[in-house]
């Protein structure tokens, strides 16, 4: 029987990351582009379409995200395609963060006074006119905090993809945990490694919060 | 080959649904209660608390908001038994539960219990009232009542991460639904219904957490 040092046991994990953050990285730049969608429709004219992006946020909000990865894991085999742990994961995770990522820059496109939409609007801007040019660039401002504290939600998101067989920071626990029977150093040092993933990204928020609200505050 | 859903045989299971949600209700009203009482707690120490204590509280929030439900779970299930603490399924699940509340908690009362203008509890202060007697008359209740709002949406987010505890064997909605596909192998149609299940829950939670809030600050605050 082999011993297992702590550098072992650290290097098996840290090599684990790599794929922690490329999901990460995958479903926060997925989920803007498709939250950039919702929240188009969402904010959009229209009665249909606003109301239909109001319930794919409130679905993905209000159900687990270990029931969408499920769901994604397993329909979408019944769909024909030859799914992957990957294929399964980066999809539900970019879907859930969509929805979260659109329902945050709503608050930010309501924060914009209506003033600038009327006065976008009797410019003769269409729709899409206006949030390019003159709603956008002011809500922006006031999403990147908000934006770069929910980055910590979807890398802590990630750990669930472990139980459909996602190889990652918690699946590695679990498998090194089982190799070597020390379940109280391995999780906490997967602990700690989410902690210093995610750590710097919480610190950033709080202080780009700080800094554009008192800009904003004058 | 064409898939034909067949929904009737994972319904048929439904007392072992019907469990899981009650026991996935049972954990988020053991997690609510002393998840909320320990972000009192927290909130309180953060703001008034001696200088240690201060500091602990602060890194327990960061550890716990910085970390994966899964992972914490992991840690105190699989975890503490080798430092001595031996904890069956549901108490690991409602500790971790409470723990990571807590942390969440900690944070948002504290938001409101700052909001709280200085005057006031000078005032209270002027009326011989005690520390502890400002703090739970005049700091807690406007406090509690400004972030109520914030307190459900985040009670109704643990409920919903609640669902990783069927990996350490709870028997809660999930697991209902990892069994009975393990049984008939209608994986996606278990996944579906036990999502819509949890779909009812939130809503219920959030009800509960809105009449709440109504029975305890029956007063509109003035602003």
């Amino acid at each position: 029987m082999s011993d297992f040092t702590l550098w072992d046991i650290a290097r098996g994990l840290l090599l684990s990351a790599r794929w922690t953050i490329a999901l990460s990285l995958v479903a926060f730049i997925g989920g803007g582009v498709v939250g950039l969608l919702v929240l188009l429709l969402r904010t959009g004219r229209g009665h249909a379409l606003p109301v239909a992006a109001r319930t794919y946020i409130e679905l993905f909000q209000g159900t687990p995200l270990l029931m969408q990865l499920f769901i994604a894991f397993f329909g979408l085999s019944l769909l024909g395609v030859d799914t992957t742990p990957w294929g399964a994961a980066g999809l539900a995770l970019t879907l859930w963060a969509s929805a979260f990522l659109a329902e945050i820059w709503r608050g930010c496109v309501d924060a914009v006074p209506r003033g600038q939409w009327e006065a976008s609007s009797s410019l003769a801007m269409g729709y899409l006119q206006q949030m390019r040019h003159v709603v956008l660039p002011q809500a922006m401002r006031i999403a990147i905090a908000p934006t770069v504290g929910f980055s910590v939600q979807v890398i802590k998101g990630t750990a669930l993809a472990s139980i459909i067989g996602f190889m990652e920071i918690s699946k590695a626990g679990t498998i090194i945990t089982n190799a070597t029977f020390k379940p109280f150093t391995v999780y906490a040092m997967v602990a700690a490694l989410y902690f210093i993933l995610c750590w710097p990204l919480s610190r950033l928020a709080k202080h780009l919060e700080r800094k554009l609200n008192a800009a904003h505050r004058h | 080959m064409r898939y034909h859903f067949n929904f009737g045989d994972v319904l048929a299971y439904y007392p072992l649904l019907l469990k899981g949600a009650l026991l996935t209700l049972e954990l988020i009203a053991i997690g609510g209660v002393c998840g909320i009482a320990l972000g009192i707690f927290g909130a309180w120490a953060r703001s008034y608390g001696p200088r240690p204590l201060k500091m602990a509280v602060g890194a327990y929030v960061e550890i716990v908001r910085n970390t994966p439900f899964l992972v914490q779970l992991f840690f105190i299930f699989f975890g503490l038994p080798s430092a001595g603490i031996q904890l069956t399924e549901l108490e690991a699940a409602s500790l971790a539960m409470v723990f990571n509340l807590g942390a969440y908690s900690t944070e948002i009362i504290r938001a409101g219990v700052d909001a709280v203008p200085r005057g006031q509890i000078e005032a209270g202060m002027c009326l011989a009232m005690t520390r502890l007697q400002v703090f739970r008359h005049v700091v807690l209740r406007p406090a509690l009542q400004k972030i109520w709002p914030a307190l459900s949406s985040q009670v109704v987010i643990v409920m919903l991460g609640s669902a990783a505890c069927s990996q350490i064997a709870v028997e809660d909605l999930t697991f209902a639904a990892n069994f009975i596909q393990s049984r008939d192998f209608r994986a996606f149609e278990a996944y579906f219904i036990a999502t819509g299940i949890y779909l009812v829950l939130a809503i219920f939670v959030r009800q509960v957490m809105r009449q709440i809030g109504i029975q305890l600050f029956p007063r509109k605050v003035k602003r």
